[in-house]
C-alpha cells in the first residue's frame, strides 16, 4: 500500500514510551505506506488532515498491534488443526500483528530449512508478521543441542522445545551456556515431566472427586527452581513460559531480585480461570500446565501487577474436535487463544489490577523488547503495525465465530468488555470488524 | 404364573416419579430421598428374587445393551441377569475386543447404538467421565457400570442395601474403606452414598494410595489399619488395582498384606460384630485373608453379589418404566 493514511479521533497509547493522549479530531497517527510518519494529539494543526485516506477511530484506542510470543500454527504437520494462513487470520481478528510460533511442528523447526519454509509460507500469506522459535534440542525432544548460531542467523527468534521441557539438567545448562555466544534466549516449558507424567489436571480435591490423575504444582516449581539455579551457574538468559502457580511466580520474583537474567510470561487461562473450569470433564479446560487453584490464579494476577510476570501470550494451541471429543484423560491438551487475548488482557484493566497502558505493554512492547522484534511500538519511523479497539464495548466470546480452524476455547460464552475494531500490519488493514459478518 | 403367586409383588411407581433422572451416572448427583427410594425398591426386588418370583415383563420388548469397554465378569453378568429378570432382551458388547481397537471413538459408538434403538445401556469404561460423555450422545437411559477411578454407583447402592438389610439402617454407622482408595471408583461412590445417608466414613490406606486432599471429601484418613478399624461397624476392603497403577505405589504384595491386608488379628480392633465386605474380585492374600473372606458369620461378600442383581433391577426399572404401571 502506498499513500498516507490518517487515523484520527483515537486515544493513542504507546506503552513503550508512555505516550497516552486523548482522542482528538486533529490528532492521532499518520502513516505513509508501511511506516508511521507522525503521531500526536494535534499533528493536523487543529484541522482535518489533508490526506485522501482518513480513518475516524471515534474515540477508540489506537495502540501497537499485539505481539503474541507463544502460538502454535501447526504447520508443517498438523494443518487440519491450524495452518499459517488460518492462524494468521485468527491473529488479525484478535488485534495481533506479530506472532512467534512454537517449533514443535512435524518436522520440528530444528534446522534452517524448516525455519525457511515457515518464513516463506508467512510471506505468501502476507497477513500478520510470523516469527518462529527453533528448538533447543534436535527434534525438540533429545539431548543434542541444535545449531543455534546458524538458526539464529536464519531468523530463529529464540530457542525452546515448545510444549516439552528440556528435562535433562546437563542439556539445559549446556544450552544456556552455548546460547550466550549468540546472545540467544532459552524459553522453557517449566514442568518436571517425571512428576507430571500421566497427570491431566491440577492435583487436589477436584481431581480426587473426578477420579483423574493430578499434576502437582511442584512439577512447575521444581523445574523453575532447578532452571534458575542453572541460569545462575551459567549466566545465561532464561524465560519461563506460561507460569501458573503462586510458588512459581515467587521463584521468578526472587530470581529477578537477585539480578539473574530471568523473565516469564503467562497466558489468559492462568489469570482468568481456575481448575473449577474443568467442571465435569470439560476437555476444553484441559491445558498444559493445568488450570490451577484460585490462590494460584490470584498470585498470577499479583505477579502481572507487580511486574514479576513480564508478558502475556495467548498460548494458542488449536485442537480439532476429534482431539477434544474424548474422555478427559485421552483428550489433547490446549486452548485456542489468539482471538481472546486482547479482551481477556483488558479484564485485568476492568478489574482494577493493571492500568491500560501497563496491560498493553504485556502484549506489545514487553514481548517485542524481550525477543528483539522490530514491532510493538509507536513512534515516527516505526512500522505501521496497529490495533484499534473499543476498550469498553461489551461482547461475548463465541468460539463458533472464531476464524481459527479450531474452536477449543475454555472461555466459551464468557461475557467480555473490549472488542477489536481494526488491525493494521505495515499500513495494510488486515482485519476490519465493520466489514466482517 | 404371576408375581402375586410368589407372595411378593413389585410396587407401582408413584405418579410423581421420585427419581427424576434420565441416567444414573453417579451417586454425587443423588439426594438422600432418591437414594432411599432406590434402596427401598431394590429391597423389594431382593425379596422377589429370594422368593424365586418368575421373570417379570416390566422391560418386555425393551433392549438392554451391556457395553463394556473394560473386562468384567461379575458386574456384566449382574446387569445381564437383572435385565433378563425384568423381561428385557439383553445384548453384551465387549468393546475391548471390537471396534474401539479399530479406532472408533466413543462418540461413534454412541451413534451406532442410537441406530439400534436400545432402551438402556449399562456402560463400563476405563476412563473417568467417559460414561457421562457417552450419555450426552445417546437417546436412551445410561447406567454407569464404572468409569475409571470416578464412580460406580450401582456398587455403592448394592453395598448400602447389603448393610441396611443387616444393620437395619445406615445412619450413624462407622464404615472403614480400606486399601487402594486412590484408584477406586467403588470408594468414591461409597463415600458419597454413605455420607449422604448419615454414616461416617474412614479411609485406611498406605499414604501413596490416598488421593490428594482426601479429607476434603469429609472422611477421616488413617494410615494405620489397627487404629483406623477401632469402633468400626463395617470393614469394606478394596481391591489393589495394579492395572491402574503407573509406577510403584506399594513396594510389594508381601509388605502390603502384612500392614493392610485384613486378617483376624487386625479385625479384632473393629467392633465385635463388625461385618466385612469386598466389591470383588478379591485378591486373596493381598488385601484379604481367605479365612476372613469366607467367614460366614462376618463376611457379606456373597450377599453383596446377590444384592447386585436386585439393585440393578431397581435401577433399570426406574430408568425405563414409563409412568405408574402395575407390575403384574
Amino acid at each position: 500500500m502506498t499513500g498516507k493514511v490518517a487515523y484520527i479521533n483515537a486515544r493513542v497509547i504507546d506503552p513503550a514510551s508512555g505516550v497516552d493522549h486523548a482522542a482528538s479530531p486533529s490528532g492521532g497517527v499518520l502513516t505513509d505506506g508501511e511506516t508511521i510518519v507522525a503521531m500526536g494529539p494535534d499533528i493536523f494543526n487543529g484541522g482535518r488532515p489533508a490526506v485522501a485516506d482518513i480513518i475516524d477511530c471515534e474515540g477508540a484506542v489506537l495502540a501497537p498491534g499485539l505481539v503474541d510470543m507463544r502460538v502454535d500454527f501447526c504447520e508443517p504437520g498438523a494443518e487440519h488443526k491450524e495452518d499459517i494462513e488460518s492462524g494468521s487470520r485468527a491473529a488479525a481478528s484478535g488485534g495481533v500483528t506479530a506472532v512467534v510460533t512454537l517449533p514443535d511442528t512435524d518436522p520440528a523447526i530444528d534446522d534452517a530449512s524448516v525455519l525457511e519454509f515457515v518464513a516463506r509460507r508467512a510471506r505468501e500469506v502476507k497477513l500478520v508478521k510470523v516469527f518462529a522459535y527453533a528448538t533447543v534440542t534436535r527434534g525438540g525432544n533429545s539431548d543434542e543441542i541444535v545449531e543455534m548460531g546458524l538458526l539464529k542467523g536464519a531468523g530463529a527468534i529464540a530457542f525452546t522445545d515448545g510444549r516439552t521441557a528440556v528435562a535433562n539438567a546437563k542439556t539445559l545448562s549446556r544450552a544456556l551456556k552455548y546460547a550466550q555466544a549468540y546472545d540467544a534466549l532459552i524459553v522453557q516449558h517449566a514442568e518436571e515431566p517425571s512428576l507430571s507424567a500421566g497427570g491431566v489436571m491440577q492435583s487436589g480435591e477436584l481431581s480426587t472427586r473426578l477420579g483423574l490423575p493430578g499434576i502437582p504444582r511442584e512439577a512447575e516449581t521444581i523445574m523453575l527452581a532447578r532452571d534458575i539455579a542453572l541460569t545462575r551457574m551459567t549466566g545465561g538468559r532464561y524465560h519461563a513460559a506460561h507460569v501458573s502457580t503462586a510458588a512459581g511466580v515467587e521463584c521468578i520474583r526472587q530470581a529477578k531480585a537477585e539480578g539473574l537474567r530471568v523473565t516469564c510470561d503467562t497466558a489468559p487461562p492462568y489469570f482468568a480461570l481456575n481448575e473449577l473450569a474443568v467442571g465435569e470433564y470439560r476437555t476444553f479446560a484441559k491445558l498444559s500446565p493445568p488450570l490451577r487453584s484460585e490462590e494460584d490464579r490470584q498470585a498470577v494476577v499479583a505477579g502481572l501487577a507487580d511486574g514479576t510476570i513480564d508478558c502475556i501470550a495467548s498460548d494458542h494451541f488449536p485442537q480439532d474436535q476429534e482431539a477434544k471429543r474424548l474422555p478427559f484423560e485421552l483428550a489433547e491438551f490446549g486452548a485456542a487463544g489468539l482471538e481472546s487475548l486482547l479482551t481477556l488482557t483488558l479484564e485485568l484493566v476492568h478489574n482494577g489490577h493493571l492500568e491500560l497502558k501497563d496491560a498493553l505493554a504485556k502484549v506489545t512492547s514487553a514481548p517485542s523488547k524481550l525477543l528483539g522484534l522490530p514491532t510493538g511500538r509507536l513512534y515516527s519511523g516505526a512500522p505501521a503495525d496497529l490495533v484499534i479497539f473499543d476498550p469498553e464495548r461489551p461482547g461475548r466470546i463465541e468460539p463458533d465465530k472464531f476464524v481459527s480452524k479450531s474452536k477449543n476455547s475454555p472461555f466459551d460464552g464468557r461475557l467480555i468488555q473490549g472488542t477489536v475494531r481494526r488491525t493494521v500490519v505495515d499500513g495494510r488493514t488486515i482485519f476490519n470488524a465493520d466489514s466482517t459478518g | 404364573m404371576t408375581a402375586a403367586q410368589t407372595g411378593y409383588s413389585i410396587p407401582d411407581l408413584p405418579a410423581e416419579l421420585p427419581f427424576p433422572h434420565r441416567h444414573l451416572l453417579g451417586i454425587q448427583d443423588l439426594s438422600p430421598d432418591e437414594i432411599g427410594y432406590l434402596l427401598d425398591l431394590s429391597d423389594h426386588y431382593a425379596e422377589y428374587n429370594r422368593a424365586r418370583g418368575p421373570k417379570l415383563d416390566l422391560m418386555r420388548d425393551k433392549t438392554l445393551i451391556n457395553l463394556f469397554f473394560e473386562d468384567s465378569t461379575r458386574t456384566r453378568t449382574s446387569f445381564e441377569l437383572a435385565g433378563m429378570r425384568l423381561g428385557a432382551d439383553v445384548i453384551n458388547i465387549a468393546v475391548a475386543s471390537s471396534s474401539i481397537k479399530k479406532g472408533e471413538t466413543i462418540i461413534d459408538t454412541a451413534m451406532t447404538l442410537n441406530a439400534m434403538h436400545a432402551d438402556a445401556l449399562a456402560v463400563r469404561h476405563n476412563n473417568a467421565g467417559a460414561v457421562k460423555l457417552l450419555s450426552e450422545k445417546v437417546n436412551c437411559a445410561v447406567i454407569n457400570g464404572g468409569d475409571g477411578s470416578h464412580e460406580h454407583p450401582t456398587q455403592a447402592l448394592l453395598d448400602a442395601l447389603t448393610i441396611r438389610r443387616r444393620k437395619g439402617h445406615l445412619q450413624g454407622l462407622l464404615v472403614a474403606l480400606c486399601g487402594d482408595v486412590a484408584h477406586s471408583r467403588v470408594a468414591r461412590s461409597n463415600i458419597y452414598l454413605l455420607q449422604t445417608m448419615g454414616a461416617r466414613v474412614r479411609v485406611i490406606a498406605p499414604p501413596t494410595l490416598i488421593p490428594p486432599a482426601m479429607e476434603r471429601l469429609g472422611v477421616e484418613v488413617f494410615t494405620d489399619m489397627r487404629a483406623g478399624l477401632e469402633d468400626c461397624d463395617i470393614v469394606m476392603m478394596l481391591r489393589l488395582q495394579r492395572e491402574r497403577m503407573q509406577g510403584s505405589f506399594v513396594p510389594s504384595v508381601h509388605e502390603y498384606f502384612k500392614f493392610y491386608g485384613l486378617d483376624y488379628d487386625k479385625l479384632q480392633h473393629a467392633k465385635p460384630d463388625a461385618l466385612i465386605m469386598h466389591p470383588g474380585p478379591m485378591n486373596r492374600g493381598v488385601e484379604i485373608d481367605s479365612d476372613v473372606a469366607d467367614d460366614i458369620d462376618r463376611s457379606l461378600i456373597r450377599e453383596q453379589v446377590e444384592m447386585g442383581v436386585a439393585v440393578r433391577m431397581a435401577c433399570l426399572d426406574v430408568l425405563t418404566r414409563e409412568g405408574p404401571v402395575a407390575a403384574q
